[in-house]
């Protein structure tokens, strides 16, 4: 049987007839035991030798190949009484509903037929689905009395799993079949059933296939012991039932028992097919446990579909948690050794690596940089051992494998989940060691989302050189620096990166030659030769990481945005100028090479390539942290204090915006409020009082900012966009301001009012969830109540938007997986139908192009106004 | 009243490509002309310019990315 390719063209569904079971069987099975005294299978048993063999070496009764190479074969069990199949239970309600008990007829007029033939069979011919049409039959052939035979009709219904009861009184399986095999075969298309494969009746078991035993292994335990499978179980339960049965029935037992026995033969047939039919109480193993019957294996999430078609488990692959490390290069990924020495790569031995692979070996398995396996020409695998390790460097010789541990240098795959987009997976260089976590650089974080609070990854080895060539090429961390999603870097400095570079360049920032060869030591930068002097400034430092020809000018994120910009007089610092590779004027922050928004490392990426652009960073985001570190950086609520006077101010500002409130209210109540344009005169108020609050909070907001300086740790990553907003620490140190759910005040709780401390109606700030209050003061408990309502609200709110983007990304994905733009830019599907004459339209790939345009010109002509100056 | 819909500002130019313009298009995009993407014969502006099935289209629409884009359809029964 192996070797044999073929190609599915077409795959039919239809029902098994008992002719063809018993076709299909090697033998009756009607003993219900497995093994004999002496361990033996007992013939006729439902581990019966013909059934096929599993132990390697024993050959097949009935095919004669050897164990592992004989796919099984079915056998059978004669079922003493028809049983009706769970699957089927519904299909035969409605076919007994809408066919006539006498002559079965499907209960259709005449002309209803010819109408319904003809349009199944245009259906038919354009290979459409006749669901729908099926089943307005079966709502129109509910008729009270047969059309062709003017037999009364009574109601037929079906109780729960598997009963169907025609007005009181329930019909067995067998009278159930004998309608069926009434149903003449001009009939059968109306009820759904296609001749050419099916007939209504074999929907009724009257002989039970009874699987291979490859299908139902029994696994052999330590003591001895044999155990069988769930199916075996099973079917052992059929068998004896079916006895029981048949000899009772040859003894001429009474009607009652008979039925009793046929009914349990009827509730074990149905377990077998599904253990969780509702209305059937679960078939258990003797320890309580229900039995894993043939549906549970398919259904469900861990069920064949989804846990071993769909996705599989892999070899060569790792999982553990994430740690950071700012030493490695972003291309890196820290390995641990015990990951590293498990799992391999294999290489091909040539007389040029033959004695590095012979000291791999000689290193053996349970060392680094060693071996596990060694695959000889005839791919027969060995695996190394301490004390076969010589022999096999004995034979070591040009087109062996040896499977070596992986080492620094070789390039793995590295993913989180979820993933969502390509950049959730990239190739890194593997860089072996110690502890046990998976090691990578901060800047990756952004694509991945990943951080370090438990997060775990996991690692893929690729086993081919064609993979990794490709990997090399195509998924290597510095190829995704620019996200496709919106034409900038994804990949950039992060947190104390851009706190760290800020107060490396800010004005005034100054070191000595001693600090400076420090921290240039540190990142790896090559000492310039030209010597500056005793004192640097930071900018000089920054510039030594820019390419010489680099020109370029931008906004830096601490701009203020004031109304008339000063440029290079800039008093914050933030109009960047870059000259000939020197950081004339600004400050570094998020805008210059952060996730997300990095100016200077886009520049990078598009005009000196990727491996520039990786220097860059690693260099950048070390000089960094090595600058923070020698300059401190630290953060407290001390942070968000302001003086006496400005909380005066705050407490002055607040109190007269709540008696605004309280006078628009009095205006409201004495009929004195305008009302805007489209809205009622409730909703005016209610517009007014939050503008009115709103405008409190950010006055109060401006108060706090007045009073924080460039000096102020907390307002240094919130204004360079290091973590935090101002919003957060005016916050803190101002005021909280309105709480809201629903996009409004909050108005639940009690009747007409928020809780029972407010009188009913009250519409005023506190009483529909003003937080007056800093959170460095506190809120009180009234406050407090209302802010975890809102808080309560955005929890909620992420929940289910990630549940329902997740949903929606998956359909869009299933649409456009096959989408694929061809050589000369056109889009098409997979059958060739164009989508797109130009891609984008523009031809344009975002990942390459300038925050989505082909150029920005603005930007191009500052770029060429520098150099032009710059070079007078 | 009726409107004349090709003045509508929603409705993009469309114009029939004589045979041997069409074929100049589908030799330049290499494609058989089942490949391009469909317009219906009963579509508002099919019948208003009167085009038959098999007439190519050329839509010459405004677009967000390109400024003007140029895209051809075939008219389907």
């Amino acid at each position: 049987m192996k070797g044999i390719l073929k190609k599915i063209s077409q795959i039919n569904f239809g029902l098994l007839s008992p002719e063809d079971i018993r076709k299909m069987s090697v033998t009756k099975i009607v003993t219900p035991d497995t093994y004999d005294e002496d361990g033996y299978p007992i013939e006729a048993g439902l581990m019966d030798p013909r059934l096929g063999v599993i132990d390697p070496g024993l050959r097949c009764r009935s095919c004669g190949s050897k164990g592992g190479d004989c796919q099984g074969h079915f056998g059978h069990i004669n079922l003493a009484r028809p049983v009706i199949h769970v699957g089927f239970a519904d299909t035969i309600h409605k076919i007994l509903r809408s066919t006539c008990a006498k002559c079965g007829r499907v209960l259709l007029t005449e002309s209803e037929i010819i109408d319904y033939k003809e349009k199944l069979e245009s259906k038919l011919q354009n290979q459409e689905s006749i669901t729908t049409i099926i089943k307005e039959i079966y709502t129109v052939a509910r008729r009270d009395k047969c059309p062709h035979c003017d037999e009364e009709k009574e109601e037929i219904k079906i109780d729960k799993p598997i009963s169907i009861v025609e007005g009181n009184y329930k019909l067995t399986s067998s009278e159930v079949r004998e309608r069926l095999e009434r149903i003449q075969e001009q009939d059968y298309l109306f009820v759904g059933v296609n001749p050419e494969v099916a007939k209504p009746e074999w929907m009724i078991l009257t002989v039970l296939p009874v699987p291979p035993v490859t299908v139902r292994p029994s696994i052999t335990l330590e003591t001895g012991e044999r155990s069988e499978d769930d199916l075996t179980h099973k079917l052992v339960d059929i068998l004896r039932i079916n006895q029981r049965l048949k000899e009772n029935m040859e003894a001429g037992a009474p009607q009652l028992i008979v039925e009793d026995l046929w009914e349990l033969l009827q509730y074990h047939v149905t377990t077998y097919f599904d253990n969780e039919a509702s209305g059937v109480p679960p078939a258990r193993h003797r320890s309580g446990r229900p039995l894993k019957t043939l549906a549970q294996r398919l259904k469900g999430k861990e069920g064949r579909f989804r846990s071993n078609l769909s996705g599989k488990r892999v070899n060569f692959s790792a999982r553990t948690v994430i740690s950071p490390d700012p030493n490695i290069s972003i291309n890196e990924v820290g390995v641990p050794k015990m990951i590293a020495t498990e799992v391999t790569v294999p290489v091909y031995v040539t007389k040029w690596n033959i004695e590095q692979m012979k000291e791999h070996i000689q290193t053996g398995p349970k060392e680094h940089p060693g071996a596990n396996y060694v695959i000889r020409p005839d791919q027969r695998k060995i695996r190394v051992y301490d004390e076969t390790k010589e022999a096999i460097i004995e034979k070591l010789e040009p087109g062996y494998i040896v499977e070596r541990h992986l080492k620094d240098g070789d390039i793995v795959l590295f993913n989180r989940q979820p993933s969502l987009h390509r950049m959730s997976m990239m190739a890194h260089e593997v860089k072996v060691l110690p502890h046990k976590t998976f090691r990578l650089n901060l800047c990756v974080c952004p694509p991945y989302n990943a951080d370090f609070d438990g997060d775990e990854m996991n690692m893929h080895v690729f086993q081919t050189e064609e993979s990794r060539a490709e990997a090399k090429s195509l998924m290597r961390v510095q190829e995704h620096i620019l996200s496709p999603r919106f034409g900038g870097p994804i990949i950039g400095g992060i947190h104390d990166h851009i706190s760290g570079a800020y107060l490396l360049t800010r004005l005034g920032s100054v070191f000595k030659e001693e600090e400076v060869l420090q921290m240039l030591k540190k990142s790896n930068i090559p000492f310039p030769k030209r010597q500056k002097g005793d004192s640097w400034t930071g900018k000089e430092i920054f510039s030594l990481l820019l390419p010489e020809s680099l020109n370029m000018v931008y906004k830096a994120e601490i701009c203020r945005k004031c109304d008339e910009c000063l440029r290079q007089e800039c008093k914050n610092d933030a109009y960047v100028v870059i000259e000939n590779g020197q950081l004339k004027t600004g400050a570094i922050d998020e805008r210059a090479y952060g996730a997300f928004s990095g100016k200077i490392l886009d520049s990078i990426v598009k005009d000196y390539g990727t491996d520039k652009a990786r220097e860059f960073l690693d260099s950048a985001t070390k000089l960094a942290i090595s600058c923070i570190m020698k300059r401190g950086f630290t953060t407290s609520t001390a942070d968000e204090e302001i003086p006496r006077e400005a909380k005066d101010r705050i407490e002055e500002l607040l109190s007269k915006a709540e008696s605004r409130v309280e006078q628009l209210i009095d205006a409201f109540h004495n009929d004195e409020l305008e009302s805007l344009p489209g809205r009622s005169l409730r909703e005016t108020l209610e517009m007014k009082i939050m503008q009115v609050l709103g405008e409190a909070r950010d006055k109060s907001g401006e108060i706090a900012e007045s009073y924080f300086g460039m000096d102020n740790h907390a307002v240094i990553m919130a204004l360079t966009g290091a973590r935090g907003s101002m919003l957060n620490l005016t916050q803190i140190a101002a005021c909280v301001g309105q709480q809201s759910v629903r996009g409004g005040r909050i108005e639940r709780g009690y009747s007409n009012r928020t809780l029972p401390h407010f009188r009913e109606g009250e519409l005023g700030a506190k009483a529909s969830g003003f937080v007056h209050s800093s959170y460095k003061r506190g809120l009180d408990p009234l406050e407090f109540f209302f802010h975890a309502m809102g808080g309560r609200e955005g929890l909620v709110d992420t929940a289910i938007r990630t549940a329902q983007s997740g949903y929606m990304q998956r359909r869009l994905v299933n649409a456009l997986q096959d989408l694929s733009v061809q050589p000369d830019g056109t889009v098409m599907d997979n059958r060739g139908i164009v989508i797109q004459t130009k891609y984008g339209e523009d031809g344009v790939d975002p990942a390459k192009s300038d925050y989505g345009k082909v150029a920005d010109i603005d930007r191009l002509i500052d770029e060429m106004r520098i150099k032009s100056k710059a070079g007078k | 009243m009726k409107k004349d819909i090709l003045k509508h500002k929603l409705v993009p130019d469309h114009t029939i490509l004589s045979k041997t313009e069409a074929n100049k298009v589908l030799k330049q995009l290499n494609i058989h002309q089942e490949q391009l993407p469909k317009i219906k014969s009963d579509d508002p502006v099919v019948k208003e310019i009167g085009a038959k099935p098999d007439d190519i289209l050329k839509i010459t629409r405004k677009s967000h990315t390109a400024g003007k884009f140029v895209t051809y359809r075939l008219v389907l029964d």
